[in-house]
């Protein structure tokens, strides 16, 4: 049964390699918006620590919002959705190996430069280290989250400005607890928290999100 | 084995067709005709439960089909319109996928060779983007030739192919069908059967005089 998860997550993988263009555009837009704001701000160190959660995780929101539409569009136009549709294995097992694609591709590259754009910010190596653990948790909920809305929003026109309304509010807890860990972690209070309700976040998604994501495609494939 | 009972389609307030039925047995061939816009593709879609029909149910096996969609798709194979396959993947890559999700893994090797049977020798390892219209729908046909799918659903499956292709894919068909498989097809061409059995289904209508 796992195997047609894997031969989706394989076949998304050697389609990104192919094309290359697609990964490198969702990582260059998170690195551009993360460095805007030191260059807006000036080299004000205090301001630049402070806003640094903040910014990432904002940055890291939009980003995966700009990956999200040619999610499943593609395979909707040639035809390989049917055949995911038609596959007989649970479409939510399919639709996971997407997502998980996904988040290989656009996700985890942007966990990865972090600590190294955190460098702008004067961030100290515990802080950085803390934005890292957020964000490796924090954008698999993202990428699962905004399955849904990409699912939903399939094949109508303007499907892409619609996705960020319908996404774009439900990434809220993920930005405010994926952002407060890094404050409380850097002000002293301690994050375990936040990232305890990010940890949460994350997992229910992980359950509820392809099941949500294949119902929305049943629909929009018909 | 496949039962349509009832079946009615709406596309928005229009209705495509309603009251259409029949019953479809091993080393049968069902072959549904009309114009176009008749509804001959949501008829397809709605046997192979992409598409809800508005009133009726298909049952295959004596039951319907939603209470049992894995077992149900893992016997059926549906060709439409769009291919589905992969522009950057080459032919051997999108026929090993497609068996893959399929639940019917094939070798590197196998898959060579059933492409070099559908005609595609020397093109197996080219981006699909590459070939042509016709080949590409031939990468796409590569998938009977090694699947274990009863039932067949061909949506206009000989649109694009040369005459060799034709006659290889009518060869198919035909084999299929002698082994006991089932066909439900939409095309403008004839397959000539030389066992089992031909049915007929006629969708839409036309007065006098339309074209």
């Amino acid at each position: 049964m796992f195997d047609s998860f894997f031969a989706i997550v394989a076949r998304d993988l050697l389609l990104a390699m192919r094309r290359r263009s697609d990964v490198l555009t969702t990582l260059f837009f998170f690195v551009i918006v993360v460095s805007l704001f030191p260059l807006g701000i000036g080299p004000e160190l205090d301001t630049l620590r402070l806003i640094a959660p903040g910014v990432f995780w904002v940055a890291a929101l939009l980003a995966s919002m700009l990956a999200l539409e040619k999610l499943f569009l593609v395979d909707y136009q040639d035809g390989a959705l049917e055949q995911m549709l038609l596959a007989p294995q649970p479409l939510s097992l399919l639709v996971l190996g997407k997502v998980v694609a996904h988040w290989l591709i656009t996700g985890l590259p942007l966990v990865l430069l972090s600590p190294l754009l955190g460098l702008q910010y004067d961030l100290p190596g515990e802080t950085i280290g803390v934005l890292v653990l957020t964000l490796l948790l924090g954008t698999p909920a993202l990428s699962l989250i905004g399955a849904i809305g990409a699912a939903l929003t399939l094949g109508l026109r303007g499907g892409g400005v619609l996705v960020s309304l319908l996404v774009l509010p439900l990434y809220i807890p993920v930005l405010i607890f994926g952002a407060g860990a890094v404050e409380a972690e850097s002000s002293g209070l301690g994050g375990i928290g936040h990232l305890s309700m990010l940890g949460a976040i994350g997992l229910t998604a992980l359950v509820a999100a392809p099941l949500a994501t294949s119902a929305a495609l049943r629909v929009s494939a018909e | 084995m496949l039962e349509a009972v009832n079946l009615q389609c709406t596309r928005g307030d229009r209705r495509l067709f309603s009251g259409i039925a029949f019953e479809l047995q091993p080393g049968e061939l069902l072959h549904l005709q009309g114009h176009n816009g008749s509804g001959k593709t949501t008829l397809m879609r709605a046997l192979c439960g992409l598409v809800t029909p508005t009133e009726g149910e298909v049952r295959w096996q004596g039951r319907p089909i939603r209470g049992q969609r894995d077992e149900y798709h893992a016997e059926l194979l549906y060709l439409g319109h769009k291919n589905g396959i992969k522009d950057d993947l080459t032919g051997v890559e999108n026929l090993r996928t497609a068996c893959r999700l399929a639940g019917n893994p094939i070798n590197e090797r196998q898959a060579w060779e059933v492409l070099e049977r559908m005609g595609l020798r020397g093109h197996e390892d080219l981006p699909s983007r590459v070939l042509s219209q016709g080949q590409q729908k031939r990468v796409a046909l590569a998938r009977l030739l090694v699947s274990r799918a009863r039932l067949w659903l061909l949506d206009e499956p000989f649109v694009g192919l040369d005459t060799a292709a034709v006659a290889l894919l009518q060869e198919v068909i035909r084999e299929h069908v002698a082994g006991g498989g089932l066909v439900v097809l939409t095309t403008h061409q004839e397959v000539e059967l030389t066992s089992g059995k031909v049915k007929r289904l006629k969708l839409g209508w036309k007065r006098d005089g339309d074209v």
